[in-house]
């Protein structure tokens, strides 16, 4: 229970205790979970990365920070995090939950948030999670802050863990090969990518590693070098990996993400409707965090 | 003349419609056997308050339903259990719960190579998986020290870690989805395979749930490829504080190790008394640390590992010759809990977590409040995420010691937090921690935790009187003061 910055306080302050109330970032992802009523007053968070500390990985940083004021000030340091930058806030994507594009090698943005403070519907700064990268204490505040679209909670700082950027990385590309092959001869690659013909592959790490390991994919097929990720379709699906080498199969202009499941696509995903039950708790968290449904009225997370 | 009246038997008793209920499915695999409620009165932790009701030993999804269904029915609160390994308290069933024991679900249902996943029961033991696993070329990262006794559904109750958790992270980021019955006996999926699950992360926040949110009944978990390289490296220190400041140092430096385990002197000689590892017993401390993946880059790691502990002060550096050697490492390291009972009787094992570079300050702390208390401490910490794992050791028969040893215990938890840390890494909070949860937390986040906790069981029936303080679960009170008393004794 160390002291909450009075920045914090301040934005708890601006948020109040009643009337409908949203919080803007970089507005990359506005209109995800549906519109927000327009009687909602948009405030920003308070930005700023107020700590990192390269020796225990990990970085404090609020809300409004610009996810690449973030990248810039942990690649001073030699490290990286696990957040997405969309030209958005370290808040907003968390609030999103969307992952990395290189999720493999990052980890999921999920265990990468330590630890979070909020302003509650009742205008309080709350604390969940811890500021140390292993932590079991107490329910998973952090858990269910992130990708709760601000419904919740509204994130004011947050402390994500930071880890080193690999020494080499390298994009490779390669036509008519079979991207599951691609993807179980080297070890750990940070991305594989399929548009149904061309396979792009991310290899990090020591060098003699990425070496080694462009020599093995070199014996499927030629692969040169590129300059990154195909470019993306504009829609983003959910898909198990499996299903999301079907829809690589269709060779429709989607890119998949191979064992991830993630597809890019032309056309949106239909709903996920969740189950009756977890609907049931899902209507019983909004009711307790948010009584009166003042925080981002008209978003919802399930369907 | 004064007739004596039959001996009352549970199946007379109060008890005898819940009894009778559970068993319209369950058959004699409720026990209501005094000897065997005895055995799950306690987990492995120190706490002897716990009177079991009906065990309900499951064998699948429907019997775990139909025993919360018929607790609830009955009024009556529900304490899951997996191996009993737990070191909180979180499996002591408190004021007669109806227990359900998943200890016979032991299966593993099926392995998808491709997709990176395995589905589970919550039974199967957790070093069981990664055997399995092995011919696959694959293993469950999550090893708890325990890890030849305790089960999955118990990591994923606990959101257990291990030595290994370093590089890979702890149970959360190996669970994808998980089957739950719900505290109001519910079946549903929480999370999925799929890559981003819709709605609110229900799995994340299920994991680490300590039997409080619903019970698991299968879990799909994430496989981890068998790295084709490993090197493991023995640093000697003479001092503890030396191999702290070289665990800071190798992180600082930008390599993140598979793990770095400390053990101070009094444990190590304890182990290599028990394995016969050759570990060092003249050394102060012993780092051991372990760097996997491809052959070139575990060189380099290696190296450069060892070079910063020499910077540090090592006396020794050696590096594991093979996997004979290595595997001997690490059971001594494993086993080390079970070596110190060559030294004394019992102990009590602590768990919290600081800021690494606060490792060595903290731990000089430890050795200081021991020695108040007249009490003999080892140290032995995965020492890669600043978890320290002080033991307490006592004999249980000397008057007055155990007050001794909370007393310390006590003070080691508020020498963590002053520090920065956390109050545990590993263990949870259970019974154990419930009281200093509020020296971590305001009131107001406490509510908050009680709030998402209701979300998923309003009634407070699933697991009660654990984690949150009281006063911060009122429910807790009343569930618990529901129970008929008496025949139980």
């Amino acid at each position: 229970m160390t002291g909450v910055d009075p920045v914090l306080t301040a934005f708890a302050a601006e948020v109040g205790p009643d009337g409908p109330v949203t919080v803007a970032g970089g507005r990359t992802r506005w209109d995800r979970g549906g519109a927000v009523d327009p009687s909602a007053r948009v405030l920003t968070a308070p930005s700023g990365v107020v700590e990192h500390q390269p020796d225990e990985m990990i970085v404090r940083v609020r809300a409004g920070t610009t996810v690449a004021e973030l990248t810039s000030v942990l690649a001073a340091a030699g490290q990286r995090c696990a957040l997405p930058d969309r030209g958005g806030s370290v808040g907003g994507a968390i609030a999103v939950g969307e992952n990395h594009l290189e999720v493999l090698g990052r980890g999921t943005l999920r265990a990468s948030v330590l630890q979070v403070r909020y302003v509650s519907a009742e205008g309080r700064v709350i604390t969940g999670g811890g500021p140390t990268v292993k932590n079991v204490s107490g329910f998973d505040l952090p858990r269910l802050m992130t990708g709760a679209l601000g419904t919740l909670g509204l994130l004011a700082e947050v402390i994500l863990r930071a880890d080193p950027i690999p020494a080499v990385s390298l994009w490779l590309e390669a036509d008519a090969v079979d991207p599951v092959t691609v993807h179980a001869a080297v070890l750990r690659p940070s991305c594989v990518l399929w548009d149904g013909e061309r396979v792009r592959v991310l290899l990090e790490g020591h060098a003699p590693d990425v070496a080694e390991q462009r020599d093995r994919l070199a014996r499927l097929a030629t692969f040169v070098d590129c300059d990154g990720p195909f470019p993306l379709p504009p829609h983003r699906w959910s898909l198990t990996p499996a299903e999301a080498l079907d829809v690589g199969r269709s060779s429709d202009g989607s890119i998949v993400s191979v064992s991830v499941g993630t597809a890019w696509r032309t056309m949106a995903q239909p709903p996920r409707p969740v189950s009756s039950p977890v609907r049931g708790i899902s209507e019983r968290l909004k009711h307790n965090f948010d009584p009166t449904g003042r925080l981002n009225p008209g978003r919802c997370v399930w369907t | 003349m004064r007739r004596r009246r039959p001996p009352r038997t549970v199946e007379s008793g109060p008890d005898a419609e819940l009894i009778a209920d559970l068993r319209a499915v369950l058959g004699d695999r409720v026990r209501v056997d005094g000897a065997e409620r005895a055995l799950l009165r306690r987990d492995a932790s120190v706490f002897d308050g716990g009177s079991a009701g009906p065990i309900c030993l499951c064998d699948n999804t429907a019997e775990v339903q139909h025993a919360v269904r018929t607790a609830i029915a009955h009024g009556r609160a529900v304490v899951p259990r997996g191996a009993g390994t737990g070191l909180a308290g979180g499996a002591v069933p408190l004021g007669n719960p109806v227990v359900v024991s998943l200890a016979r679900m032991t299966r593993v249902l099926e392995v998808d190579v491709d997709a990176g996943v395995a589905w589970v029961e919550p039974g199967v033991v957790n070093l069981d998986l990664s055997r399995h696993l092995h011919r696959v070329g694959h293993h469950f990262a999550p090893d708890p020290s325990s890890q030849q006794v305790c089960t999955i559904g118990g990591n994923v109750a606990n959101n257990s870690g291990g030595p290994h958790c370093l590089a890979d992270g702890v149970t959360n980021a190996h669970v994808l989805a998980v089957e739950v019955v719900l505290p109001d006996g519910e079946v549903t999926l929480l999370g999925g395979l799929d890559a981003e699950p819709a709605g609110y992360d229900l799995r994340g926040v299920f994991v680490g749930g300590e039997g409080m949110l619903g019970i698991a009944t299968r879990i799909a978990v994430r496989i981890t490829r068998n790295r084709p390289a490993v090197r493991t490296l023995l640093l000697s220190f003479d001092t503890p504080r030396q191999a702290a400041a070289t665990v800071s140092a190798v992180i600082a430096a930008g390599i993140v190790p598979a793990a770095m385990e400390v053990m101070d002197r009094r444990i190590t000689v304890a182990v290599e008394n028990y394995v016969h590892a050759g570990y060092p017993t003249d050394a102060g401390a012993v780092l051991l640390a372990e760097v996997d993946g491809l052959a070139a880059g575990v060189d380099i790691d290696a190296d450069r590992i060892a070079e910063i502990g020499r910077a540090n002060g090592a006396t020794d550096v050696r590096l594991a010759a093979d996997d004979t050697e290595r595997a001997l490492l690490w059971k001594g390291r494993k086993t080390a809990f079970g070596a110190v009972a060559q030294v004394a009787p019992n102990y009590y094992l602590h768990d919290t977590v600081v800021p690494r570079a606060r490792l060595a300050e903290v731990l000089d702390e430890v050795y200081a409040i021991a020695e108040r208390h007249d009490l003999m401490v080892m140290n032995v910490f995965h020492a890669g995420d600043g978890n320290l794992h002080p033991l307490l050791l006592y004999d249980a028969r000397e008057p007055g010691v155990f007050e001794r040893v909370h007393a310390a215990g006590a003070e080691i938890v508020e020498a963590s937090l002053a520090a920065g840390g956390v109050l545990s890494g590993e263990h949870g909070i259970g019974i154990e921690k419930q009281g200093y949860m509020s020296r971590l937390f305001s009131d107001d986040d406490l509510d908050h935790q009680e709030r998402l906790r209701r979300a998923f069981d309003p009634a407070c029936r699933a697991n009660p009187g654990k984690v949150l303080p009281a006063g911060h679960s009122c429910a807790d009170i009343q569930a618990l003061r529901t129970v008929p008393t008496g025949v139980w004794g």
